[in-house]
């Protein structure tokens, strides 16, 4: 037998790029359990529904692209895309909305582009973008949180998802929202007044947001990816949120905290700003891209239309990476600086 | 304690030391046969000092080095030379080279070997060539010659002395062992080194993982100079420049070399090679070589006869074919596989690695590359291998360069951490050697351009001398002509010799009596020709109007005509003007001189012209030049001149008409040129 010839390195290590979506995947549980304990089953069934409209839809683009479709499902890309879209959607939202959201993720933002890895965007938030600007009602229609009203049954989430014309569910304002649209109090008064605003930065918001850097944390541990993406956008969320929190005056913007733990902010950081195919590559890169991220949030949300802007901000900076990229180059061995010097 | 410094990157594979650890060094015996590659080492291949039939002793030179940068290669053991020949070899290409083989006549005879003790006492040159003609390449894996490495330049000052004995590669264990059981020997080679490069410092870097090395160093090297200095273990800390940023903090500039920046590495095997050679005159002949991996019973390491077959050896570990697929050279990271069994362990063949296949398996399919930048984070020269990944798919070699693809070390850091399977360090090397490549061919058009230009300048040059020649030689024959009075046309070239040699003894003879003025007949020859032209001009004129197919023709008679004019009008104007400059007849102006002064104008005037009316110009001067040849050549054949004359005359016709018709072509399709 002829002995085979292949080129070195002969030894492989033990990471898979199906084992990277998979811890991707598991470090999404905490955040999901609270924001079901919150806001009960919607997220769930979002989730699931998610999920098969996700799968049918990487099939359906892999069967016409004529690609081996079980060696791409393996690497539970789509399913990661599904999971994210579906935290990223309100609770109880109807089964179209979910659906087209998926369709444009799956098959516009990923498989137009060339599949994985070669999406300029991230699937999630662009799908996210498109539905948010298309339906605007749905999209902001957020159920309130656990200890405000009572939360709807599974069979009521269910019903909501698949029926929607025959669910009444009951919407409230988030702490984002309430805090854009107050222009007379105090943020000590407004926190006072309005039971939404919870302990830091909103009634259930904030756990979530913990969960979310818990499961974020457990990533950088299990070095998925480098911590200087979120750190940076974190760091510069908070640099602008301290810089223009005003003492607290009524046109404050909120504290460095109020901004850390609500919305999408700790999700962002660690499931959407760390998506590696469509962020900076260098270490530098990384820096520069989550730090412009983290001051886009602050001005969307501040100065924007919409009450929160990690969405907008990723899909900016989507379109800046590679630029960003040109100007970071390492420094390599043996030589004086990085970048494009001769 | 000194201070490690750590560098970029770097992965941690599983060791797979343990294995080959045991039993100590082993002898692999004397083979029935021997092959010894010409070329073992990084560099020119050897040349062969022996014939085929030739009887070798141990230790004798059979290759001797074949320039600066090459080592010559010696008979491991006493035998025969029983063929000069192309064998397969351990090499990435896996094709044959040329190879001594040597067939063993068991007996293990030594040739006289000179080893001298008092090494101080020797010039520091002729210990430089003990060390080159011992044949010393570096043993670690790469295979430079020593000799060269240890060559300082005159001035430069080797401020740290650095030995290897890193061994970073999992599995290899060749130097560990070596380290443990002939520390003595290494530190004797390291002193040699000391006393030939005099550096700061010398120090050995060995990695914590070899407890056993570095104590039986440390017993050996008390009390001396030399620091061994332990740091911890991770791939690749054993390259060249990692190794000497671990200890010094410095990095070698990219595209230099260690000295630049006064360091000095040799690898611990390469320095045992020294101290043999230096001390008892031993020339390499023999190595320590790892045989490891799931498919050999026993393994272990192996003091191995250069050139001994690797199944040879691999029997003695008890090797089992069944269990493998393939073979590696080296190790499971930087490693090459062989295309056969039998090749021969060379001078670098630190490893034999038999792996099953479940041990390494075979590289699964590439999956999509998400840039996760663990490639990025794995790069000890902290290159951005998923950005090179990207631009050596779309063959954008300039950003490839750019982004420093040959700083690559290729220690397959990036591919180990890589979750997508991609085989980047196979990228890299694929597209630095078609980079290469597309540079030798871009040098071969350059020179093939410079000396296309000077051959063009040449013939130029050429043909503006001949044009000048033929002018004066015309001119020289016009003077005759005059001189002899004698007004007869050009018939027969032999009569017209004749009638030359007369009218030459008659102007002897007559003294300065040339009665017709050169200046008259050149007036009418400009006169009669400007006349021709009228008429032609005329003629063709009525016939565009008539709309003739004679246009042509006549245009082609018009150009001539006027070319014809022009060329008398020059004459005139340079027979005014000498005669101005000599305005007496007794010093006539040297018609070679002027009649080169005309070709220049003539060229200059050309240069002055538009593309076709020089292309038509050349091509009318051309049909004159054939028509001319054409006659020669009848006139020779018809006096039945000698054979070689009428083949050059018409070899030199068929030339000429070859010119005129891509004359005419590029007069017809000048946008073609």
């Amino acid at each position: 037998m002829a002995l085979m010839r292949v080129t070195s390195p002969h030894a492989h290590g033990p990471m898979s790029t199906s084992r990277v979506m998979q811890n991707v995947l598991l470090a999404t549980i905490p955040g999901i359990i609270a924001l079901s304990h919150f806001f009960g089953y919607g997220t769930l069934v979002n989730l699931a529904w998610a999920c098969i409209v996700a799968l049918a839809c990487e099939t359906l683009a892999l069967a016409l692209r004529r690609r081996p479709i079980g060696f791409y499902l393996k690497d539970c890309s789509a399913l990661v895309t599904a999971t994210l879209l579906a935290i990223a959607l309100p609770p109880y939202a109807p089964w179209w909305l979910i659906a087209v959201g998926i369709a444009c993720a799956i098959l516009l933002a990923k498989h137009l582009y060339g599949g994985l890895g070669y999406n300029p965007f991230n699937p999630a938030m662009a799908a996210y973008v498109i539905l948010l600007i298309s339906f605007p009602v749905q999209m902001t229609a957020w159920a309130p949180p656990r200890g405000l009203e009572q939360l709807p049954g599974l069979m009521a989430s269910l019903q909501a998802c698949f029926t929607p014309g025959a669910y009444d569910g009951v919407t409230m304002a988030t702490p984002l929202d309430l805090m854009k649209q107050n222009n007379s109090l105090l943020i000590a008064d407004l926190y006072a007044q309005t039971p939404q605003f919870g302990r830091w930065a909103g009634l259930g918001w904030e756990w979530v947001n913990l969960a979310f850097l818990a499961g974020g944390a457990w990533l950088l541990y299990k070095r998925i990816f480098s911590w200087h993406a979120p750190v940076a956008m974190l760091a510069s969320l908070s640099l602008f949120a301290a810089v223009f929190y005003d003492g607290g005056s009524s046109a404050s913007g909120g504290s460095p905290l109020f901004h850390l733990l609500s919305g999408a902010t700790m999700f962002g950081a660690f499931f959407i700003v760390t998506d590696p195919v469509t962020s900076a590559v260098s270490v530098r890169g990384r820096l520069v891209y989550g730090a412009m991220i983290g001051a886009l949030v602050y001005i969307i949300r501040v100065r924007g239309n919409y009450p929160d802007a990690v969405a907008f901000a990723v899909l900016i900076m989507n379109f800046a990476a590679p630029f960003i990229d040109n100007y970071t180059q390492p420094r390599t061995y043996g030589h004086q600086s990085g970048g494009s010097e001769k | 304690m000194r201070k490690i410094f750590d560098f970029h990157g770097g992965i941690h594979p599983p060791e797979n030391k343990r294995q080959s650890q045991q039993g100590g060094i082993r002898d692999a015996g004397i083979p029935p046969e021997l092959v010894l590659p010409l070329s073992q080492h990084i560099g020119a291949p050897a040349k062969p000092t022996v014939a085929v039939g030739d009887r070798v002793l141990k230790g004798q030179m059979i290759a001797e080095a074949n320039g600066f940068v090459s080592v010559p290669v010696h008979a491991p053991t006493s035998g025969t030379v029983s063929a000069i020949e192309d064998r397969l070899i351990a090499h990435p290409s896996g094709l044959p080279a040329p190879c001594i083989v040597i067939a063993s006549d068991g007996l293990d005879e030594w040739t006289e070997l000179a080893g001298i003790s008092d090494y101080r006492q020797l010039p520091k040159a002729d210990l430089l060539n003990r060390i080159r003609e011992a044949g010393i390449a570096g043993m670690g894996g790469a295979g430079f010659p020593t000799a060269v490495k240890l060559s300082t330049r005159p001035g430069s000052q080797v401020a740290t002395l650095i030995i290897n004995g890193t061994e970073c590669e999992p599995y290899i264990t060749a130097d560990d062992i070596l380290m443990r059981e002939r520390p003595g020997r290494i530190v004797e080679g390291v002193k040699i080194l000391q006393h030939l490069l005099a550096p700061g410092e010398t120090l050995i870097g060995i990695e914590d993982n070899k407890p056993e090395a570095i104590a039986a160093l440390r017993a050996a090297t008390a009390g001396s100079n030399i620091e061994i200095v332990v740091f911890p273990t991770k791939y690749p800390s054993g390259g060249e420049k990692q190794l000497i940023e671990i200890l010094t903090g410095k990095q070698v500039p990219s595209g230099g070399l260690p000295l630049d920046i006064g360091v000095i590495c040799q690898n611990v095997g390469s320095v045992a090679a020294i101290a043999d050679a230096v001390l008892l005159g031993q020339p390499l002949i023999s190595r320590i070589t790892t045989v490891t991996g799931e498919a050999v019973r026993e393994p272990g390491n192996f003091s191995v006869l250069l050139g001994t077959p690797m199944n040879y050896l691999l029997a003695r570990a008890g090797f089992q074919p069944d269990r493998n697929r393939r073979l590696v050279m080296g190790g499971p990271m930087m490693g090459f596989t062989v295309a056969d069994a039998g090749v021969p362990i060379v001078k670098t063949s630190n490893c034999l690695l038999a792996p099953s296949e479940a041990e390494l398996p075979s590289p699964p399919p590439a999956q999509a590359c998400i840039r996760c930048g663990m490639c990025e984070q794995a790069c000890p020269a902290s290159l951005l291998p998923q950005q090179m990944f990207w631009f050596a798919q779309a063959r954008e070699f300039e950003k490839l360069e750019q982004h420093k693809l040959f700083d690559c070390i290729e220690c397959g850091a990036c591919s180990w951490a890589c979750p997508s399977n991609i085989p980047l360090v196979q990228y890299y090397r694929a597209s630095k050697a078609e980079i290469l490549q597309l540079r030798r061919e871009h040098e071969k058009s350059e020179q093939a351009r410079l000396r296309f230009e000077a051959r063009q300048e040449r013939i130029e040059r050429d043909e503006a001398e001949k044009v000048a020649k033929r002018a004066a030689r015309k001119l020289a024959a016009e003077k005759r002509a005059q001189e002899a009075a004698t007004g007869g046309g050009e018939t027969d070239p032999i009569q017209a010799a004749i009638d030359r040699a007369r009218a030459k003894k008659a102007a002897q003879q007559a003294g300065d009596a040339a009665d017709t003025n050169p200046r008259d007949k050149l007036e009418k020859a400009v006169t009669s020709t400007r006349q021709r032209l009228e008429t032609a001009s005329a003629k063709l004129a009525q016939a565009e109007a008539e709309g003739s197919d004679l246009v042509a023709a006549l245009q082609t008679g018009v150009d001539k005509t006027r070319a014809r004019l022009e060329a008398a009008e020059q004459a005139l104007r340079d027979f005014t003007a000498a005669a101005e400059e000599a305005p007496l007849q007794e010093t006539p102006v040297d018609p070679a001189a002027a009649a080169i002064a005309r070709a220049i104008a003539a060229r200059a005037s050309e240069a002055a012209l538009d593309p076709a009316e020089k292309s038509r110009k050349q091509l009318a001067a051309l049909e004159q030049r054939l028509e001319k040849t054409r006659a020669r050549l009848a006139a020779s054949q018809g006096a039945g001149e000698e054979q070689k004359i009428i083949d050059a005359l018409e070899s030199s016709v068929s030339l000429l008409e070859e010119k005129v018709s891509a004359a005419k072509q590029q007069l017809n399709n000048p946008e073609g040129v």
